[in-house]
């Protein structure tokens, strides 16, 4: 049976725990779920929120298309990402990725490449606004986030 | 055709979206970039690092050298920084 990934971009909170039911209930072929959940850190208090921007409709299609290579590529039993936008103050939830799996190995590799393709593909940016009321600024795409996902490249 | 800038593009351009006529010589995504770089000082500034700048054509990544063919919306973002 092919595996249909549940994809949502919303201002929203999510409840990591809640989403993490809905992939084991009424099932008992689920042995690993594996969940990571991507906050906004207040990098040492001098950070006030991260405004996430994105592009309506790719956003969506672009986080399906890297959930579909991870069910294509890991014997995955389900697939939860959910991505935030609008402003979010340090503390609170941005991203949620869950791989539900026979056993632990795909899930743990299928959360880790969902993650690496997310950040380098995925038509979402940061600006930073600052506690101290200076001009906010984009966040820089880092160059170690395109290694992270180069290593999923003839592995 | 449809032009969509997101982040600090949209901000340099001055506009989110906008609709352009393709001049018939504009073939690829590099053409496209030329062609929007001479549209105004504010275009010329948002497209001055070009290799800094990702393209999406109806929604999908591309390289410069992609034909444009007959998407109907093209997008340009900074690289992206989600999660």
């Amino acid at each position: 049976m092919t595996v249909t990934p549940l994809v949502r971009v919303q201002a929203e909170d999510f409840d990591a725990g809640q989403e993490a039911q809905e992939l084991t209930r009424n099932r008992k072929d689920v042995g690993a779920l594996v969940s990571f959940v991507g906050l906004c850190r207040d990098e040492a208090g001098t950070l006030s929120a991260l405004e996430l921007e994105h592009y309506p409709g790719m956003a969506e299609a672009e986080l399906t298309r890297i959930a579909n290579q991870a069910i294509d590529r890991w014997p995955l039993t389900g697939l939860t990402v959910v991505h935030r936008f609008g402003k979010i103050p340090p503390g609170e939830n941005i991203v949620l990725v869950i791989a539900a799996s026979a056993h632990r190995r795909a899930a743990f590799e299928a959360a880790d490449f969902l993650m690496d393709f997310l950040k380098t593909r995925a038509p979402f940016w940061k600006k930073e606004h600052l506690v101290s009321g200076e001009e906010s600024t984009w966040v820089e795409a880092k160059s170690g986030d395109d290694d992270d996902a180069a290593r999923w490249v003839n592995t | 055709m449809n032009i969509r800038y997101f982040a600090w593009v949209r901000e340099r351009v001055g506009v989110e979206e906008e609709t352009i006529d393709v001049p018939g010589n504009v073939k690829t995504v590099a053409d496209l970039i030329a062609h929007l770089k001479s549209l105004s000082e504010n275009h010329a500034a948002a497209f001055e690092e070009e290799d800094a700048i990702r393209v999406a054509l109806d929604q999908l990544h591309v390289e410069p050298d992609v034909s444009l063919g007959d998407a109907r919306e093209a997008a340009f973002f900074p690289p992206m920084t989600g999660g």
